[in-house]
Protein backbone atom coordinates (compact mmCIF):
# COMPACT_ATOMS: atom_id res chain seq x y z
CA UNK A 1 0.00 0.00 0.00
CA UNK A 2 1.51 3.47 -0.93
CA UNK A 3 1.67 6.11 1.32
CA UNK A 4 0.67 9.34 0.70
CA UNK A 5 2.96 12.71 1.02
CA UNK A 6 0.40 14.02 3.68
CA UNK A 7 0.89 10.86 5.65
CA UNK A 8 4.72 10.71 5.14
CA UNK A 9 5.04 14.25 6.66
CA UNK A 10 2.50 13.33 9.59
CA UNK A 11 5.26 10.27 10.12
CA UNK A 12 8.16 12.28 9.49
CA UNK A 13 7.20 14.88 11.83
CA UNK A 14 6.46 12.22 14.12
CA UNK A 15 10.26 11.25 14.28
CA UNK A 16 11.58 14.39 14.48
CA UNK A 17 11.65 17.50 16.91
CA UNK A 18 10.62 20.74 16.12
CA UNK A 19 11.14 24.05 17.07
CA UNK A 20 9.21 27.41 17.76
CA UNK A 21 10.54 30.65 15.70
CA UNK A 22 9.81 32.32 18.89
CA UNK A 23 13.00 30.06 20.55
CA UNK A 24 14.63 30.34 17.56
CA UNK A 25 14.79 34.35 17.37
CA UNK A 26 16.30 33.29 21.47
CA UNK A 27 19.51 31.55 19.81
CA UNK A 28 20.44 33.91 17.12
CA UNK A 29 24.20 34.94 17.50
CA UNK A 30 23.95 32.24 20.86
CA UNK A 31 26.50 29.96 18.54
CA UNK A 32 23.95 27.85 17.44
CA UNK A 33 24.24 26.83 13.96
CA UNK A 34 21.57 27.63 11.85
CA UNK A 35 21.27 25.68 8.44
CA UNK A 36 18.86 27.04 5.56
CA UNK A 37 17.78 24.08 3.36
CA UNK A 38 15.95 26.26 0.64
CA UNK A 39 17.51 26.12 -2.96
CA UNK A 40 20.22 29.37 -3.29
CA UNK A 41 17.99 31.29 -5.29
CA UNK A 42 15.72 31.40 -2.44
CA UNK A 43 18.53 31.76 0.03
CA UNK A 44 19.49 34.96 -1.67
CA UNK A 45 16.16 36.19 -1.19
CA UNK A 46 16.66 37.08 2.88
CA UNK A 47 17.40 34.25 5.45
CA UNK A 48 17.62 34.19 8.94
CA UNK A 49 20.54 35.92 10.65
CA UNK A 50 23.90 33.61 10.63
CA UNK A 51 22.24 31.22 8.84
CA UNK A 52 24.59 28.79 6.68
CA UNK A 53 23.04 27.78 3.37
CA UNK A 54 23.08 24.22 2.61
CA UNK A 55 20.00 23.36 -0.46
CA UNK A 56 18.46 19.97 0.52
CA UNK A 57 19.78 18.20 -2.18
CA UNK A 58 23.18 18.69 -1.22
CA UNK A 59 22.89 18.39 2.45
CA UNK A 60 24.25 15.03 3.31
CA UNK A 61 28.02 16.14 1.42
CA UNK A 62 28.31 19.27 2.53
CA UNK A 63 26.52 19.17 6.20
CA UNK A 64 29.90 18.45 8.13
CA UNK A 65 31.12 21.87 6.75
CA UNK A 66 29.03 23.51 9.07
CA UNK A 67 28.48 21.20 11.75
CA UNK A 68 31.45 18.92 12.12
CA UNK A 69 30.38 17.59 15.78
CA UNK A 70 27.35 15.36 15.59
CA UNK A 71 26.59 16.22 19.38
CA UNK A 72 25.94 19.87 18.90
CA UNK A 73 23.03 21.95 18.74
CA UNK A 74 21.47 22.12 14.83
CA UNK A 75 18.32 24.42 14.08
CA UNK A 76 17.36 23.78 10.34
CA UNK A 77 14.50 25.66 8.26
CA UNK A 78 12.82 26.34 4.68
CA UNK A 79 10.01 28.09 3.68
CA UNK A 80 7.54 26.61 5.48
CA UNK A 81 8.69 23.94 7.60
CA UNK A 82 8.14 21.01 5.19
CA UNK A 83 11.84 20.49 3.65
CA UNK A 84 13.19 21.07 6.74
CA UNK A 85 11.24 18.64 8.99
CA UNK A 86 12.56 16.12 6.04
CA UNK A 87 15.92 17.34 6.31
CA UNK A 88 16.39 16.84 9.93
CA UNK A 89 15.27 13.21 9.47
CA UNK A 90 17.84 12.70 7.52
CA UNK A 91 20.89 14.37 9.35
CA UNK A 92 19.20 12.26 12.98
CA UNK A 93 18.57 8.78 11.24
CA UNK A 94 21.01 8.43 8.64
CA UNK A 95 24.48 10.84 10.02
CA UNK A 96 23.96 10.36 13.80
CA UNK A 97 23.16 14.02 14.65
CA UNK A 98 22.21 14.30 17.92
CA UNK A 99 20.53 17.46 18.95
CA UNK A 100 19.27 18.67 15.43
CA UNK A 101 15.57 20.51 15.42
CA UNK A 102 13.33 21.73 12.59
CA UNK A 103 11.67 24.92 13.01
CA UNK A 104 7.68 25.32 12.60
CA UNK A 105 6.78 27.18 9.84
CA UNK A 106 10.12 28.26 7.92
CA UNK A 107 10.83 31.63 7.07
CA UNK A 108 7.28 32.55 6.62
CA UNK A 109 6.31 32.30 10.04
CA UNK A 110 9.56 33.93 11.15
CA UNK A 111 8.76 36.96 8.86
CA UNK A 112 4.70 37.10 10.26
CA UNK A 113 6.34 37.17 13.47
CA UNK A 114 8.31 40.12 12.82
CA UNK A 115 11.92 38.79 13.20
CA UNK A 116 14.87 39.98 11.73
CA UNK A 117 15.58 38.72 8.06
CA UNK A 118 19.65 39.16 6.71
CA UNK A 119 18.96 40.38 3.11
CA UNK A 120 22.71 39.00 1.70
CA UNK A 121 24.61 41.55 -0.86
CA UNK A 122 24.25 39.62 -4.27
CA UNK A 123 27.05 38.36 -6.00
CA UNK A 124 26.87 39.68 -9.59
CA UNK A 125 26.21 36.89 -12.34
CA UNK A 126 30.18 37.37 -13.32
CA UNK A 127 31.20 37.39 -9.42
CA UNK A 128 28.82 33.60 -9.59
CA UNK A 129 30.79 32.75 -12.14
CA UNK A 130 34.77 33.55 -11.20
CA UNK A 131 34.24 32.41 -7.74
CA UNK A 132 32.11 29.40 -8.33
CA UNK A 133 34.77 26.67 -6.95
CA UNK A 134 34.70 29.07 -3.88
CA UNK A 135 31.24 29.35 -3.65
CA UNK A 136 30.91 25.54 -3.80
CA UNK A 137 33.31 24.92 -0.53
CA UNK A 138 31.03 25.57 2.48
CA UNK A 139 33.30 27.11 4.69
CA UNK A 140 33.85 29.63 2.27
CA UNK A 141 30.27 30.08 0.17
CA UNK A 142 28.77 33.46 -1.02
CA UNK A 143 29.25 34.67 2.80
CA UNK A 144 32.71 34.10 2.50
CA UNK A 145 33.64 35.50 -0.83
CA UNK A 146 31.61 38.62 0.32
CA UNK A 147 34.52 38.88 3.23
CA UNK A 148 37.24 38.48 0.86
CA UNK A 149 35.32 40.97 -1.47
CA UNK A 150 35.45 43.02 1.14
CA UNK A 151 39.22 42.48 2.69
CA UNK A 152 42.21 45.14 2.91
CA UNK A 153 45.47 43.44 2.03
CA UNK A 154 48.80 45.09 2.15
CA UNK A 155 51.61 43.67 0.85
CA UNK A 156 54.97 44.98 1.82
CA UNK A 157 57.46 44.38 -0.87
CA UNK A 158 55.96 43.19 -4.59
CA UNK A 159 59.45 41.14 -4.59
CA UNK A 160 59.74 36.94 -4.72
CA UNK A 161 57.26 36.57 -1.91
CA UNK A 162 54.92 39.03 -3.13
CA UNK A 163 54.60 38.01 -6.56
CA UNK A 164 52.59 34.84 -6.13
CA UNK A 165 51.10 36.35 -2.50
CA UNK A 166 49.58 39.14 -4.86
CA UNK A 167 48.66 37.04 -7.77
CA UNK A 168 46.85 34.41 -5.66
CA UNK A 169 44.94 36.75 -3.22
CA UNK A 170 43.69 38.96 -6.62
CA UNK A 171 42.45 35.69 -8.20
CA UNK A 172 40.90 34.71 -4.78
CA UNK A 173 38.89 37.64 -5.11
CA UNK A 174 40.64 40.14 -2.09
CA UNK A 175 39.03 43.30 -2.79
CA UNK A 176 41.20 45.64 -2.12
CA UNK A 177 45.65 44.99 -2.53
CA UNK A 178 47.78 47.34 -1.33
CA UNK A 179 51.35 47.04 -2.41
CA UNK A 180 54.48 48.79 -0.85
CA UNK A 181 57.38 48.44 -3.27
CA UNK A 182 60.68 51.38 -4.09
CA UNK A 183 62.10 49.39 -6.66
CA UNK A 184 61.70 48.74 -10.88
CA UNK A 185 61.58 46.03 -12.32
CA UNK A 186 65.01 44.34 -13.21
CA UNK A 187 65.98 41.46 -15.39
CA UNK A 188 67.49 39.56 -12.26
CA UNK A 189 64.04 39.61 -10.88
CA UNK A 190 62.24 37.42 -13.22
CA UNK A 191 64.07 34.42 -12.14
CA UNK A 192 61.48 34.08 -9.13
CA UNK A 193 59.33 37.42 -8.96
CA UNK A 194 56.59 35.99 -11.56
CA UNK A 195 53.91 39.13 -11.46
CA UNK A 196 56.80 41.40 -13.91
CA UNK A 197 57.36 40.12 -16.75
CA UNK A 198 60.12 41.22 -19.24
CA UNK A 199 58.59 43.44 -21.04
CA UNK A 200 58.38 45.56 -18.34
CA UNK A 201 61.86 45.72 -16.93
CA UNK A 202 63.09 49.41 -15.44
CA UNK A 203 59.15 50.07 -15.06
CA UNK A 204 58.44 50.59 -11.27
CA UNK A 205 57.47 47.24 -9.50
CA UNK A 206 53.86 48.56 -7.65
CA UNK A 207 53.12 49.70 -11.62
CA UNK A 208 54.27 46.14 -12.89
CA UNK A 209 52.54 44.12 -10.56
CA UNK A 210 49.17 46.32 -10.96
CA UNK A 211 49.16 45.49 -14.41
CA UNK A 212 48.99 41.83 -13.77
CA UNK A 213 46.77 42.14 -10.93
CA UNK A 214 44.16 43.48 -13.27
CA UNK A 215 44.70 41.51 -16.53
CA UNK A 216 43.74 38.37 -13.53
CA UNK A 217 41.19 39.96 -11.96
CA UNK A 218 39.58 43.74 -12.16
CA UNK A 219 37.48 43.74 -9.21
CA UNK A 220 40.46 44.17 -7.56
CA UNK A 221 41.09 47.88 -6.19
CA UNK A 222 44.98 48.31 -6.27
CA UNK A 223 46.46 51.19 -3.99
CA UNK A 224 50.28 51.46 -4.58
CA UNK A 225 52.79 53.04 -2.60
CA UNK A 226 56.02 53.76 -4.60
CA UNK A 227 58.19 54.40 -1.18
CA UNK A 228 60.69 52.66 1.51
CA UNK A 229 58.50 52.21 4.60
CA UNK A 230 60.44 53.95 7.90
CA UNK A 231 59.56 54.86 11.01
CA UNK A 232 57.85 58.65 9.33
CA UNK A 233 55.32 56.92 7.31
CA UNK A 234 54.66 53.29 8.22
CA UNK A 235 51.48 54.09 10.97
CA UNK A 236 49.82 55.85 8.03
CA UNK A 237 50.51 52.99 5.32
CA UNK A 238 49.44 49.98 7.41
CA UNK A 239 46.45 51.56 9.19
CA UNK A 240 43.00 50.08 7.88
CA UNK A 241 44.39 47.18 6.52
CA UNK A 242 43.15 44.11 7.56
CA UNK A 243 45.96 42.09 7.39
CA UNK A 244 49.83 42.63 6.22
CA UNK A 245 52.11 40.47 4.47
CA UNK A 246 55.81 40.62 5.53
CA UNK A 247 57.37 39.85 2.50
CA UNK A 248 60.78 42.22 2.93
CA UNK A 249 64.18 41.60 2.69
CA UNK A 250 65.65 43.34 5.55
CA UNK A 251 65.52 43.02 9.65
CA UNK A 252 65.15 46.59 10.36
CA UNK A 253 62.04 46.64 8.11
CA UNK A 254 60.94 43.60 9.77
CA UNK A 255 60.84 45.03 13.43
CA UNK A 256 59.18 48.40 12.15
CA UNK A 257 56.56 46.26 10.59
CA UNK A 258 56.07 44.66 13.87
CA UNK A 259 56.26 46.90 15.90
CA UNK A 260 53.28 49.13 13.97
CA UNK A 261 51.11 46.27 13.33
CA UNK A 262 51.12 45.51 16.83
CA UNK A 263 50.30 49.01 18.15
CA UNK A 264 47.63 48.79 15.43
CA UNK A 265 46.20 45.22 16.55
CA UNK A 266 47.09 44.26 12.65
CA UNK A 267 47.75 40.54 12.15
CA UNK A 268 51.12 40.25 9.95
CA UNK A 269 51.83 37.45 8.02
CA UNK A 270 55.06 36.49 7.71
CA UNK A 271 57.68 34.79 5.60
CA UNK A 272 61.47 34.90 5.17
CA UNK A 273 63.81 33.05 2.65
CA UNK A 274 67.01 31.76 2.12
CA UNK A 275 68.75 29.94 -0.19
CA UNK A 276 66.52 26.51 -0.21
CA UNK A 277 65.05 26.94 3.28
CA UNK A 278 61.67 29.37 3.89
CA UNK A 279 60.24 29.85 7.58
CA UNK A 280 56.32 31.42 8.13
CA UNK A 281 54.76 32.14 10.95
CA UNK A 282 51.64 34.50 11.69
CA UNK A 283 51.50 37.12 14.52
CA UNK A 284 48.50 38.06 15.46
CA UNK A 285 49.20 41.00 18.06
CA UNK A 286 48.22 40.06 21.96
CA UNK A 287 46.72 36.31 20.49
CA UNK A 288 49.96 35.26 20.00
CA UNK A 289 53.79 36.13 20.09
CA UNK A 290 55.08 38.80 17.51
CA UNK A 291 58.09 38.88 15.95
CA UNK A 292 60.44 40.87 18.92
CA UNK A 293 58.75 37.41 21.20
CA UNK A 294 60.62 34.98 18.67
CA UNK A 295 63.75 36.96 17.48
CA UNK A 296 64.36 39.29 20.59
CA UNK A 297 67.36 40.94 18.49
CA UNK A 298 68.34 40.87 14.93
CA UNK A 299 71.63 38.57 13.91
CA UNK A 300 74.98 40.05 13.59
CA UNK A 301 76.42 41.11 9.88
CA UNK A 302 77.76 37.71 9.95
CA UNK A 303 74.64 36.01 10.44
CA UNK A 304 72.47 38.46 8.46
CA UNK A 305 72.61 37.34 5.43
CA UNK A 306 69.15 39.41 4.19
CA UNK A 307 71.88 42.59 4.57
CA UNK A 308 73.85 41.49 1.45
CA UNK A 309 73.14 40.36 -1.58
CA UNK A 310 72.29 35.88 -1.34
CA UNK A 311 70.98 33.50 -3.60
CA UNK A 312 67.99 32.00 -3.33
CA UNK A 313 66.38 28.79 -5.27
CA UNK A 314 64.00 30.72 -7.64
CA UNK A 315 60.38 28.36 -6.78
CA UNK A 316 60.77 28.83 -3.17
CA UNK A 317 59.23 31.80 -2.92
CA UNK A 318 56.06 31.13 -4.30
CA UNK A 319 56.17 27.96 -2.37
CA UNK A 320 56.61 30.57 0.93
CA UNK A 321 54.33 33.11 -0.46
CA UNK A 322 51.67 30.52 -1.44
CA UNK A 323 51.88 29.67 1.94
CA UNK A 324 51.55 32.94 3.39
CA UNK A 325 48.46 33.69 0.96
CA UNK A 326 47.17 31.06 2.43
CA UNK A 327 46.68 32.34 5.99
CA UNK A 328 45.86 35.29 5.33
CA UNK A 329 42.46 34.14 3.15
CA UNK A 330 41.80 32.02 6.31
CA UNK A 331 42.63 34.97 8.77
CA UNK A 332 39.73 36.89 6.33
CA UNK A 333 37.63 33.83 6.49
CA UNK A 334 37.81 33.15 10.29
CA UNK A 335 38.52 29.72 8.88
CA UNK A 336 40.77 26.30 10.07
CA UNK A 337 44.57 27.27 12.16
CA UNK A 338 46.16 30.33 11.35
CA UNK A 339 50.05 29.87 12.00
CA UNK A 340 49.71 31.88 15.21
CA UNK A 341 52.16 30.52 18.03
CA UNK A 342 53.96 27.92 15.38
CA UNK A 343 56.81 28.71 13.33
CA UNK A 344 56.66 26.23 9.60
CA UNK A 345 60.45 25.62 8.30
CA UNK A 346 60.34 24.63 5.02
CA UNK A 347 63.43 22.90 3.41
CA UNK A 348 63.19 22.43 0.30
CA UNK A 349 66.40 20.21 -0.52
CA UNK A 350 64.88 17.41 2.18
CA UNK A 351 61.36 17.90 1.29
CA UNK A 352 60.80 18.53 4.73
CA UNK A 353 58.27 21.34 6.56
CA UNK A 354 59.36 21.33 10.35
CA UNK A 355 57.42 22.96 13.31
CA UNK A 356 58.11 24.36 16.64
CA UNK A 357 56.59 26.66 19.21
CA UNK A 358 56.89 30.04 19.32
CA UNK A 359 55.92 31.55 22.68
CA UNK A 360 54.69 35.31 23.62
CA UNK A 361 57.56 36.70 25.77
CA UNK A 362 56.66 38.21 28.98
CA UNK A 363 59.67 40.37 28.89
CA UNK A 364 59.11 41.32 25.01
CA UNK A 365 59.63 45.31 24.50
CA UNK A 366 56.84 45.86 22.36
CA UNK A 367 53.68 43.59 23.06
CA UNK A 368 53.64 43.05 26.65
CA UNK A 369 52.65 46.81 26.83
CA UNK A 370 49.28 48.26 25.48
CA UNK A 371 48.85 49.70 21.81
CA UNK A 372 48.64 53.09 23.11
CA UNK A 373 51.97 53.02 25.67
CA UNK A 374 53.88 51.83 22.37
CA UNK A 375 54.97 55.26 21.29
CA UNK A 376 56.08 56.50 17.96
CA UNK A 377 59.89 57.00 18.79
CA UNK A 378 60.20 53.47 19.60
CA UNK A 379 59.12 51.89 16.50
CA UNK A 380 61.78 49.75 14.74
CA UNK A 381 64.43 50.54 16.78
CA UNK A 382 67.71 48.47 17.99
CA UNK A 383 70.85 50.21 18.97
CA UNK A 384 73.26 50.88 15.59
CA UNK A 385 70.67 48.87 13.63
CA UNK A 386 70.84 50.52 10.13
CA UNK A 387 74.82 51.31 11.30
CA UNK A 388 75.41 46.93 10.75
CA UNK A 389 73.39 46.86 7.86
CA UNK A 390 75.33 49.22 6.22
CA UNK A 391 78.90 47.53 7.11
CA UNK A 392 77.35 44.07 6.05
CA UNK A 393 76.28 45.60 2.97
CA UNK B 1 73.98 11.41 20.54
CA UNK B 2 71.40 14.16 19.56
CA UNK B 3 70.80 15.40 16.20
CA UNK B 4 71.91 19.32 15.69
CA UNK B 5 69.63 20.76 12.45
CA UNK B 6 72.04 23.26 11.26
CA UNK B 7 70.68 26.45 9.70
CA UNK B 8 71.92 28.01 6.30
CA UNK B 9 74.16 30.43 7.91
CA UNK B 10 76.21 28.19 9.93
CA UNK B 11 76.43 25.75 7.22
CA UNK B 12 79.71 26.55 6.23
CA UNK B 13 80.98 26.08 9.43
CA UNK B 14 80.50 22.70 9.97
CA UNK B 15 81.36 21.77 6.44
CA UNK B 16 78.38 22.28 4.32
CA UNK B 17 76.55 19.02 6.87
CA UNK B 18 73.20 19.78 7.12
CA UNK B 19 72.57 17.89 10.40
CA UNK B 20 75.28 17.19 12.70
CA UNK B 21 75.68 14.84 16.06
CA UNK B 22 77.11 16.03 19.20
CA UNK B 23 77.07 14.75 22.44
CA UNK B 24 75.92 16.07 26.01
CA UNK B 25 73.62 14.90 28.77
CA UNK B 26 71.79 18.69 28.23
CA UNK B 27 71.67 21.66 25.32
CA UNK B 28 74.87 23.36 26.69
CA UNK B 29 77.17 19.86 27.14
CA UNK B 30 75.49 19.17 23.31
CA UNK B 31 75.83 22.79 21.64
CA UNK B 32 79.28 22.95 23.37
CA UNK B 33 80.23 19.71 22.11
CA UNK B 34 79.46 21.45 18.52
CA UNK B 35 81.26 24.18 18.76
CA UNK B 36 84.68 22.10 20.42
CA UNK B 37 84.16 20.11 16.86
CA UNK B 38 83.41 22.96 14.78
CA UNK B 39 85.42 26.23 16.51
CA UNK B 40 83.66 28.34 13.92
CA UNK B 41 80.29 28.10 15.51
CA UNK B 42 81.71 29.21 19.07
CA UNK B 43 81.44 32.76 18.43
CA UNK B 44 77.99 32.67 16.56
CA UNK B 45 76.56 30.71 19.44
CA UNK B 46 77.33 32.04 22.40
CA UNK B 47 78.29 35.42 23.94
CA UNK B 48 82.28 36.03 25.51
CA UNK B 49 80.51 35.17 29.22
CA UNK B 50 79.21 31.59 27.89
CA UNK B 51 75.29 32.23 27.37
CA UNK B 52 73.56 31.01 24.10
CA UNK B 53 73.53 34.72 21.99
CA UNK B 54 70.38 36.57 22.28
CA UNK B 55 69.94 36.57 18.54
CA UNK B 56 69.88 32.54 18.52
CA UNK B 57 66.73 29.88 19.65
CA UNK B 58 67.20 26.67 20.10
CA UNK B 59 64.47 24.36 20.09
CA UNK B 60 64.51 20.83 21.74
CA UNK B 61 62.39 19.16 19.24
CA UNK B 62 60.09 21.47 18.51
CA UNK B 63 60.24 23.33 22.14
CA UNK B 64 62.18 26.70 22.32
CA UNK B 65 64.65 25.84 25.28
CA UNK B 66 64.03 29.11 27.06
CA UNK B 67 60.46 28.03 28.16
CA UNK B 68 62.56 24.69 29.52
CA UNK B 69 65.71 25.04 31.44
CA UNK B 70 67.76 26.97 28.68
CA UNK B 71 70.96 25.42 28.65
CA UNK B 72 70.39 23.41 31.62
CA UNK B 73 67.70 21.40 29.68
CA UNK B 74 68.41 17.61 29.55
CA UNK B 75 68.90 15.98 26.03
CA UNK B 76 68.27 12.25 25.46
CA UNK B 77 69.44 10.03 22.95
CA UNK B 78 67.44 10.92 19.60
CA UNK B 79 66.40 14.09 20.44
CA UNK B 80 66.99 17.00 17.92
CA UNK B 81 68.29 20.41 18.43
CA UNK B 82 67.51 22.38 16.21
CA UNK B 83 69.67 26.05 15.73
CA UNK B 84 67.30 28.59 14.47
CA UNK B 85 68.71 32.04 13.21
CA UNK B 86 65.90 34.69 12.10
CA UNK B 87 66.59 35.38 8.34
CA UNK B 88 64.98 38.25 6.71
CA UNK B 89 65.19 37.53 2.74
CA UNK B 90 61.81 38.29 0.98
Amino acid sequence: MSTSGAELLRRVKSQIDEVDPSEVNELVGEGVTIVDVRGSEEFATGHLPGAKSIPRGHLEQRIEGVAPDRSAELILYCQSGIRSAYAARTLQEDLGYERVRSMIGGITLWKDRGYEVEIPRALSAEQRDRYSRHLLIPEIGVEGQQKLLDAKVLLLGAGGLGSPTALYLAAAGVGTLGIVDDDDVDLSNLQRQVIHSTQRIGIPKVDSAEESIHALNPDVNVVKYKTRVDASNIVEIIEGYDVVVDGVDNFPTRYLLNDASVRLRIPVVSASILGFDGQLSVFKPYDGPCYRCLFREPPPAELAPSCGANGVLGVLPGTMGLLQATEVVKLILGIGEPAIGRLLLYDALAATLTEVKVHRDPECPICSRAPNEIADEELGVFPDYEAFCAAAG
Amino acid sequence: MATIKIPPVLRASVGGEREVGASGGNVGEVLRDLASNHPATQDQLFSADGELNRYVNVYLNDEDVRVLDGLDTAVGEGDTLVILPAMAGG
